[in-house]
């Protein structure tokens, strides 16, 4: 709203100087597995109202998760979450105070990655084994 | 802290903006704490939640209502809804806060995202309430 009156101010270049690191990376997935996450929450409420609203809706939801392309969006889902978890889990060891200091924090970053991907590749396996 | 006269001024804010802890996002430690306090609780949620999705998956309509009527189940369901709807608001919000400068369309931005929270949290939780036959 002041931006008519004062001239633009000079904003320090970031993404055009910063060799991507793996911290940096992780940082933006993590908000992008909670936009993710904030989206896919529309599936979670179609499966839970088509349920509450009879058979037939009901049927298509369940039609769609089981299809590959439903698959394809619910392995997705899963990863965003289990991620989004464990960089969750990052940040509370952060809050704590620890976990900061130089191999200490590539190690946090490739635990959430390798927690994620194992944990999601598990969970898929036994809902195909079990479900 | 209070007392900027007679000694080194360490901060350039009115005393007014030091003590109503209001930054740039309009909310301080308020938005930061319920943040951690969701966060925690989603920490056992999200496994329960995990938990009754495996174990829905595959099932067929009565199945779904019989597994909702458990009381346990419902209420897990419903704890890990309510921490997720205020979790993704504020989530979103930071996000809306950091790329959206518009002098119309942030103001837009932070309503819809509380209307599509509520929104999804109320149809998720009557939906919830109706499956288990409340």
């Amino acid at each position: 709203m002041s931006d008519m009156l004062e001239a633009r101010r000079p904003l320090s270049p970031h993404l055009t100087v910063y060799r991507p690191m793996l911290t940096m990376m992780m940082s933006i997935a993590h908000r992008i597995t909670g936009a993710a996450l904030y989206v896919g929450t529309l599936l979670l409420v179609w499966y839970l109202v088509a349920a509450a609203s009879g058979e037939a809706s009901f049927a298509t939801v369940s039609w769609f998760m089981q299809s590959f392309f439903g698959q394809l969006i619910l392995f997705g889902f899963t990863f965003a979450l289990l991620h989004h978890f464990f960089g969750g889990v990052r940040h509370m060891i952060w809050d704590a105070g620890y976990g900061f200091d130089h191999p200490m924090r590539e190690w946090l970053a490739r635990g959430t990655i390798i927690c994620s991907v194992v944990t999601t590749l598990v969970l898929f396996i036994a809902a195909h084994v079990y479900g | 802290m209070g007392n900027s006269v007679g000694r080194e001024r360490t901060s350039m804010r009115s005393m007014v903006r030091r003590v109503d802890h209001l930054g740039a996002a309009k909310s301080g430690t308020r938005d930061a704490w319920l943040m951690r306090l969701t966060s925690v609780a989603l920490l056992f949620l999200a496994i329960g939640f995990i938990c009754i999705v495996l174990s829905l998956s595959g099932k067929g309509l009565p199945q779904v209502r019989a597994e909702f009527a458990h009381p346990f189940v419902a209420i897990i369901m419903l704890l890990f809804i309510l921490a997720s709807i205020v979790h993704m608001k504020i989530g979103m919000q930071s996000i809306i806060d950091d790329y959206v400068h518009a002098p119309h369309a942030k103001e837009w931005a932070l309503m819809l995202n509380v209307f599509f929270c509520v929104g999804t949290g109320v149809a998720a939780i009557f939906a919830v309430l109706k499956l288990s036959g409340i």
